[in-house]
């Protein structure tokens, strides 16, 4: 298997995902510089979190018309699977490969601790490691990550099973007080129609090990890995 | 200033009004012609105000500096460097530096704390080391006073959003509330990164015919002077001072970060240094005294953001994210190839050359030709005077009332601004980016992993500013030992610590007293210890209209922790594992937060620090980790006995049933009493023989204090405190107050 984790300036996840996407594979990804037009045969691509290009734009918006997206966005509609974690979800909804948008936090504050999330669905290659409606603990980190969508889209999104994960309390329980953003419907990742391209704000690859305090995070790489393996 | 009125300025020669806007004394100036041998042309001048400011130039606090100790097996470098440096072992090594940015935060909280952080970390990376981790020690006003919640709104998004978009961990430091910060807030940033031990980068530009290159961001007019306002003291008209104030761009840090790094991977650098305060000077002055050559910048050459600037402006300007490095010779297209890929300017200034003069060209004009030595060792320095503070009577427990019930008090300490949890703060900072973050903030010391091994960093950020203020001497030692005890509470052993040094008006007898009194403690801690001071800060002049802060010796240790597995948390992990303190126990009330909190205000003597037990019980706390022993340790500090133990069941969600304390000594003095070298400690029943004997034989007290489990603290004739209603207290005062509540 060969993955490539994409690194603008400004990424500053780059590395922390090579090392859980590594640990799963048994060797390391290849780290693709942006201003690369040429993307490597790629059976994986991760859009790692950061702050591509500061994101004084809109989170993600400069990102997205970096040289290498072009390609990342043909692979993607051709079906290689892609995952955008934190600002790569930004990035990803920024290039039109997931519909929405990531606004600033309700808080209007930058918030870093761990959130409880519920799989909602275990039968995509992100997800398979885990059971149905699974409540996991993932970190988050960031001021832009209250998900929104237009009525339209949202009801697609719920009607179809695009949800991927939703911020919920350790009990399981969808309530605003496990909402840690403002996100509509709780919505903490988000899948495209193929299912083939998962965006979302919580960091797996920050408790992938068990000397972090929690690895549930792992197997979302491990998922990855025996799919595509 | 417009090349006319400079012109017109100059034909008048140097006023004095001129000499004292730039915050030299007339017999400093003096020294100045002396040196030069002429009267100075305005840009010259400009260049020794900074240069000889009590920032750059520590004239009043040097003579006492040199008096800590800063040697030992572990230190690399000590004080000197952009950083220090300490060995980890394996060829590894952590460089580290604490630095103050109190004026410009007071000014414009958000870009002053911003930038405070990029300056830490640029001092980092420009020894060849990645940032690993960042700390922080703040004080603030009372919470009662206007600009409080604005100064902590600003400062705590600053310092987020500049070492998040670096993506280097905030992984803690402390945060203190005094009305005697309402005027001069404190904004103290620390820095930890990871070396090669064999690839560290110096500032010693040694060579002639060198070329100067300059990278990172261009050039404009903010924060010129800024370290001249950083040495002097505030008035009225202080926040006219705003365009003193740089501005910070983390993203353009975090690329000259990775350019740098990338380049230093090549065998091309001689001597880098950033532009920190006073910009390029002070960086290329730096460079070439240390080198022991002359240096000339062609000022054309400067990539510029705004235009008309005269070489005053910018050889004074301190805009951001900036670097000057001197290059072996031939290297500059391997250079240049690494900043254009990163997308930074880069530019061919000067070189450096044989005439020990520091040479500054521009539009064909020279604009200064300074001698170096003048600049750099002809400053003046003072021996200023100083008066001791005189001793304060200490406080026996039985004067201070008891409290009607002790779990009441404890609920309400644990709510105060004083002792209240500081998660609406780390909470915007990003503490686990890169990977390794082992423990969290919250607890004793902030721990991440050396990456790729299974070491671990401890860091801890301390000072009692109460303890200095009411004894200088006592409250520096305490402030290294609370450090050094911190890093011990985690398992690590105490490597080395950065300083620093917050104080009002050195010019002020009674301020120098504190100085000097805290540089003592501070030095005799750090002996006993082993604990040297490896780098530091100066901060002077923190009071406005003849009000000084309270002596503030902010202590920033680093400590190794061999093999993370053995590390231990406050957390209490297991019911039925008995809680005992460590140490010796006098009930000391004086400077208490219970007397503070409960009583009529903090007052009398703060508590003694007794460095050989702090030393015997440090070692014997930490051989108990080692062995396994112990399942949670906390240090007992302010707020005493009581309050770590609620510090502990919070952090592990279960309750402690509390013994009884015994007689004579009242209750209260024995669980909110503030005597040092205690460590509370949770174990299995079954090491409770292990643990006695260890302690005999290092002569260290043993109590029991608690057993663990339920969901409340429980204690023999007073209603339990469930742990609900503790962490409600704990956790909702801060947010409370910040969301505009009053206080």
């Amino acid at each position: 298997m060969k993955a490539s984790v994409i690194v603008f300036p400004g990424s500053n996840c780059d590395r922390d995902a090579a090392v859980a996407l590594g640990a799963a594979m048994g060797k390391a990804p290849m780290m693709v510089w942006h201003g690369d037009a040429e993307l490597p045969q790629s059976d994986l691509i991760v859009l790692p979190g950061g702050f591509s290009y500061g994101d004084y734009l809109r989170s993600g918006a400069m990102a997205a018309h970096s040289p290498v997206m072009r390609e990342v966005v043909r692979r993607a509609k051709a079906g290689t699977p892609v995952l955008g974690i934190c600002n790569g979800f930004q990035v990803l909804t920024e290039a039109g490969l997931l519909p929405g948008v990531l606004m600033r936090n309700a808080s209007l504050r930058f918030i870093c601790k761990d959130v409880h999330l519920k799989v909602e669905r275990k039968d995509t290659l992100f997800t398979r490691g885990y059971a149905q409606d699974e409540i996991v603990r993932f970190p988050i980190a960031h001021k832009d990550g209250c998900y929104f969508a237009d009525g339209e889209t949202l009801s697609r999104l719920e009607g179809e099973g695009r949800v991927a994960f939703r911020y919920c309390e350790a009990t399981g329980e969808i309530t605003p007080r496990s909402n840690p953003n403002g996100s509509v419907n709780n919505i903490a990742g988000i899948y495209n129609e193929a299912l083939n391209v998962l965006g979302m704000m919580p960091h797996p690859e920050r408790l992938a090990d068990p000397v972090l305090s929690g690895t549930d995070g792992a197997r979302m790489f491990s998922s990855m890995v025996e799919t595509l393996h | 200033m417009s090349r006319a009125a400079r012109a017109s300025l100059e034909a008048d020669g140097i006023s004095a009004a001129l000499v004292a806007e730039h915050g030299l004394s007339p017999t400093e100036y003096e020294t100045l012609v002396a040196a030069l041998g002429r009267e100075p042309t305005l840009t010259e001048l400009g260049i020794f105000s900074v240069m000889w400011s009590e920032h750059c130039s520590y004239k009043s606090s040097r003579i006492w500096l040199k008096t800590l100790p800063t040697t030992g097996p572990q230190v690399i470098q000590g004080p000197g460097e952009n950083a220090g440096v300490v060995d980890l072992g394996d060829g590894l090594a952590a460089v580290f530096k604490m630095e103050s940015h109190n004026h410009p935060s007071y000014i414009e909280p958000y870009q002053g704390a911003a930038t405070g952080v990029g300056g830490i970390m640029r001092d980092v990376f420009t020894m060849g080391a990645r940032p690993v981790a960042n700390m922080n020690a703040l004080r603030f006003g009372a919470p009662s006073h206007p600009k409080t919640r604005h100064l902590v709104s600003g400062v705590v998004s600053g310092i987020g959003d500049y070492g998040n978009c670096m993506g280097v961990p905030t992984i803690g430091g402390e945060t203190n509330f005094d009305p005697r910060y309402n005027d001069n807030i404190l904004v103290n940033a620390m820095c930890v990164g990871l070396v090669d031990a064999n690839r560290i980068f110096k500032s010693a530009a040694k060579g002639v015919g060198l070329p100067v290159v300059y990278v990172g961001s261009k050039t404009g007019r903010d924060g010129i002077h800024g370290a001249t306002m950083a040495s002097a003291e505030f008035d009225e008209a202080s926040e006219e001072k705003r365009p003193t104030v740089q501005v910070g761009d983390p993203f353009t840090e975090k690329l000259l970060l990775e350019a740098c790094l990338e380049l230093m991977q090549e065998d091309v650098i001689v001597a880098i240094q950033d532009m920190g305060a006073a910009g390029l000077t002070s960086s290329s002055v730096e460079m070439a005294d240390k080198g022991g050559v002359g240096i000339l910048l062609d000022l054309d050459q400067v990539p510029m953001r705004e235009e008309g600037m005269t070489a005053y402006e910018m050889m004074l300007s301190e805009s951001q994210e900036r670097m000057l490095m001197v290059l072996k010779p031939g290297a500059e297209p391997i250079a240049e190839r690494i900043f254009r890929k990163w997308e930074l300017d880069f530019a061919i200034i000067g070189h450096t050359t044989d005439s020990g003069h520091l040479v500054v060209k521009h539009g064909g004009h020279t604009e200064a030709d300074i001698p170096l030595a003048a600049l750099a060792h002809a400053a003046p320095q003072y021996e200023r005077p100083w008066t001791a503070k005189p001793p304060q009577i200490t406080i026996a427990p039985e004067v201070v009332a008891a409290p009607f019930s002790l779990l009441g008090a404890l609920e309400c300490m644990m709510g105060s601004p004083h002792l209240a949890s500081r998660r609406w703060i780390w909470e915007q900072y990003d503490h686990m980016v890169m990977g390794d973050t082992v423990q969290r903030p919250g607890g004793d010391a902030g721990v991440v992993r050396v990456h790729g091994t299974t070491k671990g960093l401890a860091m801890s950020c301390d000072v009692t500013p109460r303890y200095c203020a009411a004894d200088p001497r006592e409250g520096g030692k305490q402030a290294v030992a609370e450090c050094w005890r911190n890093l011990t509470a985690v398992g690590a052993d105490p490597l080395a610590i950065t300083d620093c040094m917050n104080f009002g008006n050195p010019e002020r007898p009674e301020i120098m007293g504190e100085f000097v009194g805290a540089i003592e403690g501070m030095a005799e801690a750090c002996t006993a210890l082993d604990f040297p001071v490896v780098s530091g800060n100066v901060s002077l002049y923190n009071e406005t209209n003849g009000v000084a802060i309270p002596p503030t010796p902010a202590i920033g240790g680093v400590g190794l922790i061999p093999d993370i597995a053995q590390a231990v948390t406050m957390a209490l992990k297991s019911d039925g594992d008995i809680l005992l303190v460590l140490g010796e126990e006098g009930g000391h009330l004086g400077q208490s937060l219970y007397m503070e909190i409960m009583a009529d205000g903090a007052n009398g003597a703060p508590p003694s620090v007794d460095l050989d037990a702090e030393r015997r019980t440090g070692d014997l706390v930490r051989s108990l980790i080692r062995e396994g022993r112990v399942s949670a340790v906390h240090d007992a500090s302010e707020g005493g006995l009581l309050v770590a133990v609620a510090e502990m069941a919070l952090a592990g969600n279960r309750g402690v049933a509390l013994e009884v304390t015994p007689e004579p000594m009242p209750a209260h003095a024995l669980w909110f009493g503030e005597d040092q070298a205690r460590y509370i400690v949770a174990a299995a029943p079954e090491q409770a023989d292990a643990i006695h004997k260890a302690a005999a034989v290092a002569r260290v007290p043993v109590r029991l204090v608690g057993t663990v489990g339920g969901d409340a603290l429980t204690l023999a004739d007073e209603a339990p405190l469930s742990l609900a209603a503790l962490r409600e207290a704990h956790e909702g005062w801060l947010p409370r107050f910040m969301a505009g509540s009053p206080s």
